[in-house]
């Protein structure tokens, strides 16, 4: 109950701090149109307007307050603007409708999911390697790290070109610049899982004359899995941000990544903000379905509560 | 013999000659192990030359460096000598390892915290490949032997320090080994757990007729459960006296106020002092 309290007025401070930030950022755009509509406004033009402070604007005009969180293109769109984008795009429309954000936050999860399994899989492969083979882990390993020293909205355009170039297109190739971004996580977390195991436990299965194989399966992967799952949420949420960055350089007609470019072409920014809240959203619903399975399989593990 | 060149420095003697009634178990004759180390060599074992027969309990006591853990780990494969030869079950102690000649009890339990008791202590039958029904047989008899009957379905998180270590012994002792042999098992523990789990020791090797090897930093311990107690003394670690204990097998708590455990006790007491003199 008490700690009800403390996120509620944290979320309350986000939203007071969002519409008060909506006034100096709109001011000017209000005042415009004021002006363009006869209304007196101090200074009266545009011009001279331009170089004054936006918080003078607003303590000289405050009539035009209320306007800064109604405005049809604001710079900042106030929190129920957003939100009310977000009711009509998703509950009011139907799934199948190019405007439905469903319709494309299920286009990039799709290759989110894809990507991240990809991800995943490579990323245990290699590290099982790792563990295993000291020349992997002299080689692969540099190469992995520098791979995420590239930034990847370098790289997703030359990714898609070259796949483009042979005749790869649709979902794989966002998929590949998603599995690009949630390997590595992976491919850490899951080197050091499977590390975690002490000499003595090591030396336990020694005297018992264990072969390598017994001793990842009955030791090194059930101890690399808290590891794993820490990874795996950190991959999801890397997924899906290679998922949308993939559909902004190819001009993509649906997707998240699509909407967002498509409404900073028209200044349409509470398409922008609905869409980058649809984003947020569902990589919270991903973390959370996996911190789910986490809790299941380490339960079954016997892990203490 | 095979391609690990290692082994041949410690080839086994022909136990053939050894004059003592039992069996010899453990044989190791001037033993040398020095480790390679960025401050140099540490010369962990110098000329250690000991004999174990079948049925003994030999305490390894010692201040830290003194080499007795080296030397059990030797016994155990889990290192390799430098010099000398040592024999486990008249094989070298790596064909001994491969044979499961041996259960060892590290000085943490180390229960793998997602297995329950009772899958822990299968761990070593599944991975020697016994059946489904003999694992529960052996299971059910091992927990019975150290106690734990009824804790088989319990994680470990859910048991005592001194219960985590009982049943980490229980695993050392499901395959049956000839040998046990103990590093500090009860180091971590304290005094009150640690006499109640000597006495049960002591009881499980009067029915099991195992050989034992026990390091132990404790005089007490060493002295109410040893058959043999070697004093050990460090830089270069070496075998400074081995005391037969005169003490009967049957041994209740209170025989360590009798004057002869106290007697045995000083002599160890002694050695460990003159042993430490030397530096």
């Amino acid at each position: 109950m008490k700690s009800l309290v403390a996120v509620l007025t944290v979320l309350a401070a986000i939203i007071a701090f969002w519409y008060a930030a909506c006034v100096p950022m709109n001011i000017k755009g209000v005042l415009d149109a004021a002006e363009r509509a006869g209304v007196e406004v101090t200074p009266a033009t545009a011009k001279e307007r331009r170089d004054r402070s936006e918080f003078g604007l607003v303590a000289k005009n405050s009539f035009a307050i209320n306007d800064t969180w109604v405005q049809e293109r604001p710079r900042l769109p106030a929190p129920h603007q957003v939100a009310v984008e977000l009711w009509e795009t998703t509950v009011e429309k139907k799934v199948t409708s190019k405007r439905s954000l469903i319709y494309h936050a299920q286009v990039t999860l799709s290759a989110t999911l894809l990507g991240f399994a990809i991800g995943t899989g490579l990323g245990i492969l290699l590290a099982v390697g790792i563990v295993h083979s000291r020349v992997m882990d002299m080689s692969v390993m540099p190469w992995a790290i520098v791979s995420q020293t590239i930034p990847i909205i370098a790289l997703a355009p030359m990714i898609i070109v070259v796949l483009y170039s042979i005749g790869v297109q649709g979902i794989i190739p966002k998929a590949v610049i998603s599995a690009y971004l949630s390997f590595f996580p992976v491919v850490v977390g899951m080197v050091k899982g499977l590390r975690a195991p002490d000499a003595m436990q090591l030396d336990l299965l020694k005297t018992y004359n264990a072969n390598t194989n017994q001793g990842f399966w009955k030791l090194r992967l059930p101890s690399s899995m808290p590891y794993l799952f820490a990874s795996l949420k950190i991959g999801i949420a890397a997924s899906l941000v290679g998922a949308i960055v993939g559909e902004l350089p190819t001009g993509a007609v649906a997707g998240l990544g699509a909407r967002l470019l498509a409404g900073s072409y028209y200044g349409q920014t509470v398409q922008i903000w609905s869409a980058l809240f649809a984003a947020a959203i569902l990589a919270a619903a991903l973390v959370a379905l996996l911190g789910l399975m986490e809790k299941l399989v380490l339960k079954r593990m016997g892990v203490q509560a | 013999m095979n391609m690990e060149t290692t082994t041949q420095a410690i080839r086994p003697e022909a136990a053939a000659s050894d004059p003592a009634s039992a069996e010899t178990v453990i044989k190791a004759r001037n033993l040398d192990l020095t480790f390679q180390t960025n401050d140099g060599p540490v010369h962990a074992l110098k000329d250690v030359s000991l004999e174990v027969h079948k049925g003994e309990f030999v305490s390894f006591i010692g201040p830290s460096g003194c080499g007795k853990t080296t030397f059990l780990r030797c016994i155990a494969a889990l290192e390799t000598p430098t010099g000398g030869s040592l024999s486990v079950n008249g094989m070298t102690p790596d064909e001994a390892r491969r044979n499961r000649a041996y259960g060892y009890v590290f000085q943490a339990a180390g229960l793998y915290p997602w297995r329950t008791i009772s899958k822990n202590i299968k761990l070593p039958l599944e991975i020697m490949g016994y059946s489904k029904a003999e694992q529960e047989k052996r299971v059910s008899q091992v927990l019975e032997l150290v106690e734990l009957s009824g804790f088989g379905g319990k994680f470990p998180w859910q048991l005592s320090g001194g219960m985590q270590q009982r049943a980490s012994i229980a695993r050392a002792l499901a395959f049956d080994a000839d040998i046990l042999l103990m590093d500090e098992p009860f180091g971590a523990l304290d005094e009150i757990v640690r006499d109640h789990l000597n006495e049960q020791l002591l009881k499980l090797w009067a029915r099991t007729n195992k050989t034992i090897g026990f390091v132990t930093h404790s005089i007490p311990e060493a002295v109410y459960l040893s058959t043999k107690i070697v004093v050990m003394s460090p830089r270069p670690g070496r075998i400074h006296d081995v005391i037969d204990s005169t003490l009967p097998k049957e041994r209740p708590l209170d025989i360590r106020d009798s004057p002869e455990f106290i007697e045995i006790a000083h002599r160890v007491r002694e050695g460990l002092r003159a042993g430490h003199g030397d530096d």
